[in-house]
């Protein structure tokens, strides 16, 4: 064991996977050592449980810190940047403050209510930590905290991983299910140190609500419902994901009704997490009355009255006496209760008092909904469908160990073995339609995953056992029963030793690989704070382009503290954080005219744009550019997005303007209007006199891999303000109206939102 | 030049308005010879007087007034006279001499004076020669104050080209140093030349007090321009060994802005022709034994730093992450630790931090500096000793790790701090070594009662109905569970008796003690018949237990197993002892036993069995 606690808490974590399933064997030969100290068997297996469960905390917290480790102690991404934000408004202004606060630093100059338009559970979380924290006088910057919020709740959850595996299978399935999920790929994209965003409290607080409602089904003890109901709170707290639950929980209590497994405890565990997590869900502002209003809510609602139809129909049939007047009875009440329902359903949809379902839940079920009506969303790469290889990347084996564990539950189904199914598969459904949520079916795959392991290596390593004691004389076998009965029928078969002992170290072997992937995957390629990139050097060396906050610092320490910037919607939440500049649009994408304004601005001729940015009162406009570097995820690349945004608001901006023959291109033979648009111009502004690279022309594009069309740049209406040492980042300066001249009257006719 | 020709006009008016003024007579000093030189090679302007002071009256002098403009007084950083004797390689340098600033009658409006107290009294005829160094931080005006990224930034220089003084000076020269050669242009008087990067004034003769000649010089300079707006420093003192450092500089390029754009490319092309004014390199010297630095900025690490270390010192460059141009801000903190021991000692009963008070980076002009000495938890009688006036006061203590009150902050402030003010000051205090036992007697004590909650918590019984079906079921499961384990405990003590047996009968086939053997038997047998008659009652509570039901019959059958191996090794050892009074031989004993040795084996593996199977429970 001592190794093993060496290589789990040191930074080569080997295999700690193999460990845990190996616990049963573990047990016996421990009993040796253990013994001396006087300890019964069950203690002993206690001892080794916690200690399994201690170190596989603390694998899932310092696996997550390769980040902090190969980067520094920073805010990855894009949105942890303004939940990092608000946090820091939390702690400085208190809680009050932060629920009122109106941001005009964003969306200018519309502006932005906050408290009503976010999910406050993570920044309070980390703003109660780092309370905690100094209550207890330890003076760590909230900085820290908010980097190490994610990996803290990732140990959490494979507690929580431990006891939904408990509940649902044994203790061993338990122990794999929390050792699979601390190092899941799938889970660690978003919780790695400095991923601060709503996802990495919120799987905890999804799995733990589950666990909780599964436990409250399994006892029917209305403690355990009013837990859940808490934890469901705590889940819509903090992320937008909670309509996972609100619909996963309702099909599920329908599914056990429909297979004849109502039952009181059922009863009691859903009627009182709907209402109490209804009630504390409504207090969240972001939701309110969106919960017994909107359609994707509806769900849980219907099914809510159905139990109660149910339960009311039981007790009616246990007061009737005769079959035949209950079935009157039935027909009747089943009738009147569907058309009340529907009735209801239908005045509530017309009169608008239930609105309808929205565009992203749309998208969720059908993945081809969003790239033809809203194309704000089919634009963020996270919400494409998944690839193979990324389910490949994300699982690993867990892949293949899914299925099988699958057909293990259907071998023993039972209350929670059906939930853990029905939320394997249609998180599993939903994993395929948008590439962020593998996230969501990851618990689902790991527990799964863990029930088959468990399962398969019990097995074998009760087939070796009981075999040794028939070896040693002894018929009468400590185990259960069900083994040595087993064991006694499989001694017909030939090698069955043998087979087995080749079938454990195979699937040793499988678990290693995992465990090595995972390593692997976390280090290279969940780690990077994507603020910050890192290229290898000719010689092998790293190369850091730290452009991004070169140009961000530059905004903050050079620029009037009320400049506004604009740029595409992507750098509004880095901008607002780091900067600490006012943008026009920024990631909370609620607003579409507007980010389709600034849509325009990109596409349009240059005296044009000035016009849109006179009258929004840009004073900066940012870009960034790949062209030198070769890093492809740059603003011409996503030009096409602000073409298709812009013009879903102003048909003026037309898509096949900027292509050729359907084809989307920078140079020669690009389309005249794309050479001369201002994106263009911002981004190859003076690019036509640079040599990137040797042996090409001067203007070749590396992104893109083409020489540039038009090289000779020339802005009259904007002038280079910064550019950060790599090119990544480009800023721009508006030149202010010449008075009197030409422009200063041309604000009359603009289409202002 | 048209401001240039404006400033020249703005110094005659001074000059007009200076002489108007009909000088008094201070004293009878004359100043037999001055020369003055003035460094201009950096932004920080230097000017050296050497001084030989004679006194022409009768009476003796202990004060030696030296004047300084106003316009450059404001700027003035440091002041520092000394007497010197000799010359050249045998000049030695005296004490430096007390300074006060003083506002005598009859001053002329437009200067300031500063009284320097002699070494000794000055008789009559008696001379003395004194070094008079002024080092003045804003000083250098960019003309033209905008330039463009490719332009060079000029700068302007003003000052007299004799020395402004209240003694009529005999013989003085002047002579400036630039850093480059490239004049733009210098006031050229009678006398006046430029050699190189060096343009000498004079020598002139007899002039009377107060004799005014304006001398501009234009020039180019393009090093960097450094000015920190505001600087804190932050020193921590922790007495387990650790002297942290942090400095948080509020840096602006101080020369000339810049117009129009920036370009990047030209920028990359040639940083030395376009954008020669910039800079992007700072050089920070640390003492030799820093460690763990680190630099950052509000937004995180900045990556573009050097450390170099030899066992001198430690030489950090840091680059700001874009370069400064004229007018650009920037505002970054580093920090080091230091050795604790290199830095503290002891005294008369008090401790003494003994530190460098400025910025350890070259050639920067700090406009407001900050030194806030935060000492231990539980200093006191804290006094600071500082070589210059600065303003001192202490802070709100400031609440570190484990802090209950707080930890005392001595504040310095200087404002205008410029290198020469790089020197060492002494932060007295007292401190008891025994109250660094208080945090990690925190910490203990804390985890102490942390474990105490868990031990009360698993203990103590939170279930709210005391008289329900399943609180009392688990209680009864409680009583059994403590039964079962009193009956093990039994059991094994019976194990352990047997062993004994079995020990008696391997001592007996050493040393064939016969008798000693049956008293050991007759012992055991003894001791098992008490245990049976515990187990017994055991055995009865917990037949009368509901819950026991399902472990009962486990439970009786291990007590049956175990009597009948009781049986058969009592049997066993009588058989043995038997043959031993017999005298019989090893074969045939080994025969006789044989039978009731396997059956004891396998009563022995079934107990264990049962025994390990109720321990399951």
């Amino acid at each position: 064991m001592a190794n093993k606690v060496e290589a789990m808490a040191g930074t080569k974590p080997q295999d700690p996977k193999s460990s845990d399933p190996s616990l049963f064997d573990d047990i016996s030969s421990f009993n040796f050592s253990l013994k001396s100290l006087k300890l019964k068997t069950k203690q002993q297996e206690f001892l080794i449980r916690v200690t399994i469960l201690c170190l596989v905390y603390v694998l899932a917290f310092s696996t997550r810190l390769f980040s902090v480790l190969r980067y520094e102690s920073m805010i990855h991404e894009f949105d942890p940047y303004f939940n990092y934000r608000t946090t820091l408004y939390l702690t400085e202004k208190g809680f009050y403050e932060f629920w009122n606060w109106f941001d005009s630093e964003s969306w200018y100059p519309l502006g932005r209510i906050i408290g009503g338009t976010l999910y406050p559970g993570l920044m309070v979380t980390a703003a109660l930590i780092y309370w905690g924290l100094r209550f207890l006088r330890f003076a760590v910057h909230i900085r820290e905290v908010c980097v190490l919020t994610a990996p803290f709740f990732a140990s959490n959850t494979t507690i929580v991983a431990y006891f939904f595996g408990k509940e649902v299978w044994d203790t061993g399935a338990g122990l794999v299910a929390a050792a699979f999920i601390a190092i899941c790929p799938g889970y660690i994209s978003r919780s790695v140190a400095g991923s601060y965003d709503n996802e990495g409290v919120a799987i905890f607080a999804l799995l733990f609500t589950f666990y909780l409602f599964v436990k409250a089904v399994n006892t029917g003890s209305l403690s355990w419902a009013l837990a859940s109901a808490f934890g469901y709170f705590y889940m819509v707290s903090a992320w937008g994901g909670y309509v996972f639950i609100i619909n996963l929980i309702p099909l599920y209590v329908l599914v056990l009704l429909v297979t004849g497994r109502y039952s009181m405890r059922l009863y009691i565990a859903y009627s009182c997490m709907y209402v109490v997590g209804m009630l504390l869900a409504m207090q969240i502002r972001f939701v309110g009355f969106q919960h017994v209003q909107s359609g994707e809510h509806m769900a849980a609602m219907g099914v809510f009255f159905l139990l109660q139809v149910f339960y009311f129909l039981n007790w009616v049939k246990h007061l009737l006496s005769g079959t035949k007047l209950f079935e009157t009875f039935l027909r009747i009440t089943v009738t009147s209760a569907i058309s009340v329902g529907i009735l209801a359903l239908g005045v509530g949809s017309a009169s608008g008092y239930i609105s309808p379902w929205t565009g992203r839940f749309y998208s969720l079920l059908d993945p081809t909904y969003a790239k033809d009506h809203i194309p704000i969303i089919a634009s963020v790469s996270e919400h494409q469908p998944t690839a193979w290889s990324s389910f490949m990347f994300d699982f690993h084996i867990l892949l293949f160990l899914f299925p099988a564990g699958l057909y293990f539950c259907f071998k023993r189904l039972s209350d929670g073995t059906i939930f853990i199914v029905m939320y394997g598969l249609t998180s599993m459904y939903f994993a395929g339609v948008m590439v962020r949520l593998i996230l969501v079916a990851t618990p689902a795959v790991c527990l799964i995953s863990a029930i088959a392991v468990s399962a398969t290596i019990k097995n074998l390593t009760s087939l070796l056992r009981s075999k040794s004691k028939v070896h040693s004389g002894s018929v009468k076998g400590s185990t259960s029963g069900k083994a040595s009965s087993k064991a006694s029928v499989d001694q017909t078969l030939p090698f069955q030793r043998n087979a087995a002992i080749a079938l454990l170290l195979g699937a040793f072997y499988l678990l290693s690989r995992y465990v090595i992937h995972c390593t692997w995957v976390t280090s290279e390629a969940y780690s990077s704070p994507s603020i910050v990139l890192a290229a290898r050097g000719a010689h092998g060396n790293r190369i850091i382009f730290d452009d991004y906050r070169e140009a961000y610092y530059w905004l903050r320490q050079n620029t009037p503290p009320d400049a506004k910037v604009m740029s595409w919607w992507d750098y509004g939440y880095q901008i607002t954080a780091m900067g600490n500049r006012t943008v026009i649009v920024d990631n909370n994408t609620w607003n579409n005219t507007h980010i389709a304004t600034v849509g325009r601005a990109m596409s349009s001729y240059e005296d044009e744009a000035y016009e849109i940015m006179q009258s929004l009162d840009v004073d900066y406009v940012l870009v960034v550019f790949g062209g030198v570097t070769g890093y492809s995820s740059d603003d011409i690349n996503k030009f096409l997005w602000m073409v298709r945004i812009g013009g879903g608001v102003f048909p003026i901006i037309k898509e096949p303007d900027y292509l050729v023959n359907g084809e989307y291109r920078v140079d020669k033979g690009a389309a005249p209007k794309m050479l001369n648009c201002l994106m263009y111009k911002l981004c190859y502004y003076r690019f036509g006199e640079l040599r990137t690279e040797y042996g090409k022309p001067p203007g070749y594009d590396r992104a893109r891999g083409v020489e540039i069309g038009n090289k000779d740049v020339k802005l009259e209406y904007l002038e280079e303000a910064f550019t950060t040492s790599n090119w990544i980042v480009r800023i721009y300066k508006v030149k202010p109206p010449i008075i009197g001249g030409e422009f200063s009257n041309s604000l009359s006719f603009l289409p202002l939102d | 030049m048209a401001s240039c020709i404006k400033l020249k006009l703005d110094l005659c008016i001074l000059f007009i308005s200076i002489a108007l003024f009909t000088s008094p007579v201070f004293s009878d000093l004359i100043i037999s010879r001055v020369d003055r030189r003035i460094d201009l090679t950096s932004h920080i302007v230097r000017i050296t007087s050497t001084i030989k002071v004679e006194n022409d009256g009768s009476d003796p002098v202990s004060d030696f007034m030296v004047t300084i403009p106003d316009h450059q007084a404001e700027q003035l950083a440091f002041l520092l006279a000394y007497h010197t004797e000799g010359k050249g390689k045998t000049k030695s340098r005296g004490a430096s001499l007390p300074i006060k600033s003083v506002n005598p009658e009859g001053m002329p409006q437009p200067v300031t004076s500063y009284s320097v107290s002699l070494p000794k009294k000055l008789g009559k005829g008696e001379s003395l020669t004194l070094e008079v160094l002024a080092a003045f931080a804003h000083i250098l005006r960019p003309v033209p104050e905008q330039v463009s990224q490719g332009d060079l930034q000029l700068v302007v220089f003003q000052d007299s080209a004799y020395l402004i003084s209240p003694y009529a000076v005999k013989i003085q020269t002047l002579s400036v140093k630039l850093p480059d050669a490239r004049i733009e242009s210098y006031t050229k008087l009678e006398n006046s030349k430029a050699q190189g990067s060096e343009i000498k004034y004079g020598p002139y003769e007899n002039r009377s007090p107060f004799s005014y000649t304006p001398v501009v010089v234009h020039f180019e300079y393009n090093k960097p321009f450094a000015v920190a707006q505001k600087l804190v420093r932050e020193i921590e003192i922790s007495h387990w060994g650790n002297v942290q450092i942090t400095e948080h500089y509020n840096l602006v390029h101080g020369g000339a802005s810049l117009k129009g754009e920036f370009s990047r490319l030209d920028y990359q092309m040639g940083p030395h022709a376009k954008g020669a004014s910039a800079f992007n390199r700072l050089v920070a010297k640390l003492p030799a034994r820093a460690h763990s630095v680190y630099y950052r900025d509000e937004i995180g690490n900045i990556s573009t730093s050097n450390l170099h270390s030899d066992s001198k010192k430690t030489v950090l460059e840091i680059e700001p992450r874009y370069p400064l141009f004229g007018g650009w801000k920037t505002f970054f903190t580093f920090g080091y630790g230091l050795p604790l021991k290199d830095y503290v000692y002891e005294a008369e009963g008090k401790r003494f931090v003994n530190i460098s008070f400025g910025s350890p980076i070259d050639d920067l002009v700090v406009r407001e500096l900050i030194v806030k000495v935060v000492l231990p938890e539980g200093s006191s009688d804290i006094s600071v000793s500082v070589p210059f006036p600065v303003e001192q006061w202490q802070e709100q203590n400031k609440l570190s790790h484990l802090d209950i009150g707080g930890r005392p902050v001595m504040v310095l402030q200087k404002v205008n701090a410029v290198p020469e003010h790089n020197q060492l000051i002494q932060v007295y205090y007292k401190f008891s070594s025994l109250s660094l036992l208080r945090e990690p007697l925190m910490l203990i004590s804390g985890f102490f009662f942390l474990f105490v909650a868990c031990i009360a918590y698993s203990h103590a019984d939170f279930s709210i109905s005391k008289s329900s079906a399943s609180y009392l079921a688990k209680l009864q499961w409680e009583e059994v569970l403590t039964t079962i384990q009193q009956i093990e405990n039994i059991i094994n003590r019976c194990l352990t008796i047997h062993e004994r047996l079995e020990a008696s009968l391997r001592e007996l086939s050493r040393t064939g003690n016969v008798q000693g053997c049956k008293t050991a038997r007759k012992v055991a047998d003894g001791l098992l018949k008490d245990l049976s008659k515990e187990l017994k009652l055991l055995l009865v509570s917990l037949q009368t237990s509901p819950q026991a039901a399902q472990i009962f019959p486990k439970v009786e059958e291990l007590v049956a197993k175990e009597r009948e191996l009781q049986e058969k090794l009592i049997t066993k050892h009588s058989i043995v002892v038997d043959c031993y009074e017999k005298k019989l031989s090893g074969r045939e004993i080994e025969n006789r036993v044989a039978p009731h040795q396997q059956k004891i084996t396998a009563l022995r593996q079934e107990v264990d069995d049962l025994l390990e199977y109720i321990d399951g429970i």
